[in-house]
């Protein structure tokens, strides 16, 4: 039946930019453009006793500069949506005023003619700082021997305990209890184009576009409205083409707002590039949790709870999501298994860094390597296969929905079978019996399992802090094409190519004539954009409703053209017809024989906006517009197992194998789906064993550049063999989960789980990230 | 004090007054508005803005303008023939080897140098030839099976 869905086809987006004419922010060029460039803050703490631009505006090129004081009245914080109890939120204002909190902290922003100009003049800004003591260590920091908000007294800057069950009792009635300290290193999210923001005002109109590279065009244009204080429908936002996120441009930021206020200020457009340092400095980071578990099993491997006291790393100032963040952990420490007694102790911590937020997994990665580490670590203790203490705690693919003890309902899932396939795939006894003849050679291998469970298709509007729904119109146009309009905000994921799938078989129409308008806010109507691996699972079900409401109107029109009952008419990829019975029966209302038995969806669509040939009730043009608000989140599954081998000489880790079994639900496009899947795994490789954001002592930044932050490279990585179940999600009529960030929360602990295996000859239960070949080298090197 | 450059990009031959420390990326993208070429990094790490210098594939986010004066240059855009696709942007749009697309055409130009340098590269030879080119989305499978791709389209292209 379907032409489209389920099937492999190629991206519509794709001829643009294998070209080289996509437009990214920085590619739209506007006459006059001034360019702005920011002085940040050297110092990871420090008072500022004076900015002198003074030489700055004697430069050329230079049109004006801003600074803290100039703008602290004009322009509102930037906002943070995470609403926790008694939640301390710091002032965040655009240019910092009294103090600096963080390396990169904008102090000023130079506006000139061209951006060499612009940057020339940044150094030409002279700040008088006075250093103040840093605070890094997340732990250090909770104790609040040092301040970093002062009208807060410590630097806590909230605290929350989660789950559900007596987790005293389930301890205490437990044969064996396990704790392991565990860090999730920061991260930075590292989209390869960096942020960008244009913004024109249109002094007449008073109108101001603003061009930005984000997922969230819409809740952003409202955000800005606030700070800038212009209204809202005098603001238009537009993501062109967005060169990857992963949460990172999830957020609203200061030189967002301060791009739009300057371009009002000078009459001109305004035009600032992020810098990779800049994106290294004052891009969110993610992750940064240091935490201590503690799991209770019996001597048969069933676990009997779980608790995660955790210290959460949120940097100097909240950016949109960072205090929710570690909320989402809570949420996932049940994993893929039955723990009757779970709990989570959060301690939200201020530091002198940049802040962290939502980066690819936002809170899930670190739930799902908590609670993997911690089967395996059981595994260790009762001597049991890891294979077995995981299949002895899953819920029956029976039992779902299932309540888990964070306060989850898991829509469906089947996770037995997943880690049955993984194994087949695998061949995992075989596996197993390689790797003890590999150690009897003297090598060190180690076999890995992660089996997780993921929270997607944020969500439910009750659950978000700013709606979960999404939106969709679908618009037939005279001639017969089909334009969509999505809230989603794609930037990779290949939505103009899946919603199109979806658009075109549920209308019978080639995939071709359909496109999909996304980013534009003075276009489309209100929508909440991209994360959360939400955008087919929410977004897609509202395309998929939206045509049907459409195909409703669409039925009824066609039968005033046949001039038959509307109940009578059948639509069948791009057809209605009626069949030929009733058609000679006609109308019984007009008694007259019809002239047609069928017209194309093209023919009615062309009939709906000349409106002379349509029912007297029914209004002209052929559009629906949905919104969808999914009753509950989706919960994708999977199984990786991962084979290490690791270089005895150099500490070197290599990975050998890479299995994946994922279950997204119904897959759109399978060839859409391997990609999110390959790009997930290789940055939890990027976690397990090269990537980590490194602040000095005195905050300082020492992964300031690409040069010093390694991103996985094509060389570094395994062929990736990819499987899946498929378990429709009972959420959506569509039936998906979503899948852009599996990988990366499924990955990570297959990956240490398989190092320590390789290690546990020296007797090592638990290491932490990144799995430097140093750290493995003296571990060897020591044993 | 500007300095004038004579050089043929995409097969056209310009003379522009530049100053001497206009980056060759810079020169590309604002004097010949040919934006396909992309900065991702300022440190020659991520390859986004790799072109061919007179056949030879460079990062143009750390070369001057000027130190290309008297070359040939063509970029992503100057890579298609005729309106025909080069057999790796091909292979690209046919294996995923894109996401968001912001590295692709470094990527694809890195590809096509190596498919120059070895029409018939192994996948270990193809990812040890990109190494110098950083994509986040992809995890690189899809970009190496796109240059198997065009290295096959290429030998029964000219059978």
């Amino acid at each position: 039946m379907s032409k489209f869905v389920g099937k492999r086809i190629k991206r519509t987006e794709d001829p643009r930019l294998i070209k080289g004419l996509a437009h990214y922010v920085d590619d739209i060029r506007l006459p006059d453009t001034l360019h702005v460039a920011f002085v940040r803050s050297m110092y990871a703490h420090a008072r500022i006793n004076g900015v002198d631009a003074g030489e700055a505006l004697k430069a050329p090129g230079v049109v004006a500069v801003y600074t803290g004081k100039d703008v602290a009245q004009k322009i509102g914080p930037v906002p943070c949506a995470g609403a926790l109890p008694d939640l301390r939120v710091p002032d965040y204002r655009v240019l910092a005023t009294d103090k600096v909190l963080f390396v990169g902290h904008p102090i000023a922003a130079v506006v000139a003619t061209d951006r060499y100009a612009a940057r020339d003049a940044v150094d030409l800004v002279s700040v008088d700082y006075e250093e103040l003591p840093a605070v890094i260590d997340v732990e250090e920091a909770a104790k609040g021997r040092d301040v970093i908000h002062e009208e807060f007294g410590d630097n806590i800057a909230y605290k929350l305990t989660s789950g559900e069950g007596d987790i005293e009792a389930a301890m205490k009635s437990s044969d064996h209890v396990v704790k392991q300290r565990m860090v999730h290193q920061r991260l930075a999210p590292i989209a390869m184009e960096p942020r960008g923001v244009l913004a024109r005002y249109f002094p007449g109109e008073e109108e101001l576009t603003i061009w930005s590279s984000t997922q969230i065009p819409h809740l952003l244009r409202t955000q800005l409205a606030l700070m800038i204080g212009i209204p809202e429908n005098k603001l238009r936002v537009i993501t062109p083409e967005v060169g990857g996120g992963f949460g990172s441009k999830l957020n609203v930021y200061a030189e967002e707002a301060l791009l739009g206020w300057i371009s009002i200020q000078l009459g001109k457009p305004a035009k600032w590039i992020e810098t990779r340092r800049e994106n290294m400095q004052a891009t969110i980071h993610g992750r940064g949790q240091v935490g201590y578990v503690e799991i209770g099993c019996r001597n048969d491997g069933t676990i009997t709870g779980l608790r995660y006291n955790v210290f959460a790393d949120l940097g100097a100032y909240h950016q949109l999501l960072t205090p929710a963040i570690p909320t989402l952990t809570g949420l996932m420490l049940s994993g893929a298994y039955k723990i009757p007694a779970i709990q989570m102790n959060v301690t939200g911590v201020f530091t002198n860094k940049m802040a962290t937020d939502a980066y690819r997994g936002a809170g899930r990665p670190e739930a799902t390597y908590v609670v993997e580490r911690a089967i395996d670590l059981v595994a260790a203790e009762l001597k049991m296969d890891p294979l077995e203490v995981r299949r002895k705690n899953f819920p029956a693919a029976s039992e779902f929905p299932f309540h888990t003890a964070t306060g989850l309902d898991y829509d469906s899932g089947d996770y037995e079978a997943a880690l049955n396939k993984a194994i087949e795939r695998s061949d995992y006894q075989k596996l197993r019996a390689e790797q003890k003849k590999a150690r009897a050679e003297g090598k060190l291998v180690g076999i890995g399992v992660s089996s997780y469970v993921e929270i997607c298709a944020l969500g439910p509007s009750q659950a978000m802090p700013a709606g979960g729904w999404e939106s969709a119109t679908v618009r037939i146009e005279p001639t017969g094409k089909v334009t969509i309009m999505t809230g989603a905000s794609p930037h990779g994921q290949g939505q103009e190519t899946s919603f199109a799938q979806i658009a075109a078989d549920e209308l019978g129409v080639d995939i071709n004539d359909v496109t999909v308008i996304h980013g534009d806010t003075s276009i489309v109507q209100y929508g909440i954009g991209t994360f959360g691996s939400r955008a087919t699972a929410v977004g897609g079900t509202a395309v998929l409703i939206a045509i049907q409401r459409l195909i409703e109107k669409a039925t009824k029109i066609a039968a005033h053209m046949m001039q038959v009952e509307a109940a009578k008419v059948k639509f069948h990829e791009g057809v209605f017809s009626v069949a030929a019975a009733a058609a000679a029966a006609g109308d019984s209302s007009t008694s007259t024989a019809p002239s047609r038995t069928s017209v194309s969806i093209q023919e009615v669509a062309l009939a709906a906006h000349v409106a002379k040939e349509i029912p007297p009730d029914t209004e002209p043009g052929l559009s629906a517009t949905y919104f969808f608000e999914p009753k509950n989140f989706t919960f994708p599954f999977g199984t990786h197992i991962c084979v290490v081998e690791i270089d005895k000489d150099t500490g070197e880790t290599k990975i050998v194998r890479y299995i994946a079994v994922d279950d997204c639900g119904k897959v759109i496009n399978p060839m859409l789906v391997d990609g999110q899947v390959h790009g997930g795994i290789v940055q939890a490789i990027g976690q397990a064993l090269y990537e980590e954001v490194v602040y000095d002592e005195q905050g300082q930044l020492v992964t300031g550049e690409l040069m010093d932050y390694a991103l996985p490279k094509a060389s570094q990585l395994p062929w990736f063999e990819l499987d899946r179940t498929e378990t429709p999600s009972p959420v959506n009529p569509l039936g998906v989960k979503g899948v852009g960030e599996a990988g990366t929360i499924g990955a990570t602990p297959a990956i240490v789980n398989a190092i320590v295996d390789a290690l546990s000859q020296y007797g090592v239960k638990h290491i932490d990230m990144p799995a430097r070949p140093e750290m493995i080298w003296r571990i060897i090197a020591g044993g | 004090m500007k300095q004038a450059i004579n050089i043929n990009v995409n097969g056209v031959a310009r003379t522009d007054e530049v100053e001497p420390r206009l980056l060759l990326v810079h020169y590309l993208r604002e004097v010949l508005a040919l934006t396909g070429t992309h900065v991702g990094c300022e440190t020659s790490i991520c390859g986004a803005c790799t072109v061919m210098l007179d056949g030879q594939a460079v990062k143009s986010c750390t070369m001057f303008a000027v130190q290309a004066n008297g070359g040939n240059i063509t970029t992503i855009e100057g890579l298609a023939t005729n309106g025909e696709l080069h057999a790796v942007q091909e292979g690209f749009w046919e294996q995923h080897g894109l996401q968001c697309g912001y590295c692709t055409p470094g990527m694809i130009m890195a590809g096509a140098q190596l498919l120059d340098r070895n029409a018939d590269p192994s996948r270990e030879e193809i990812r040890h030839g990109l190494e110098g080119n950083l994509c986040r989305c992809t995890g690189y499978q899809h970009i190496v099976e796109a240059v198997e791709y065009a290295a096959k389209r290429a030998v029964t292209g000219k059978s």
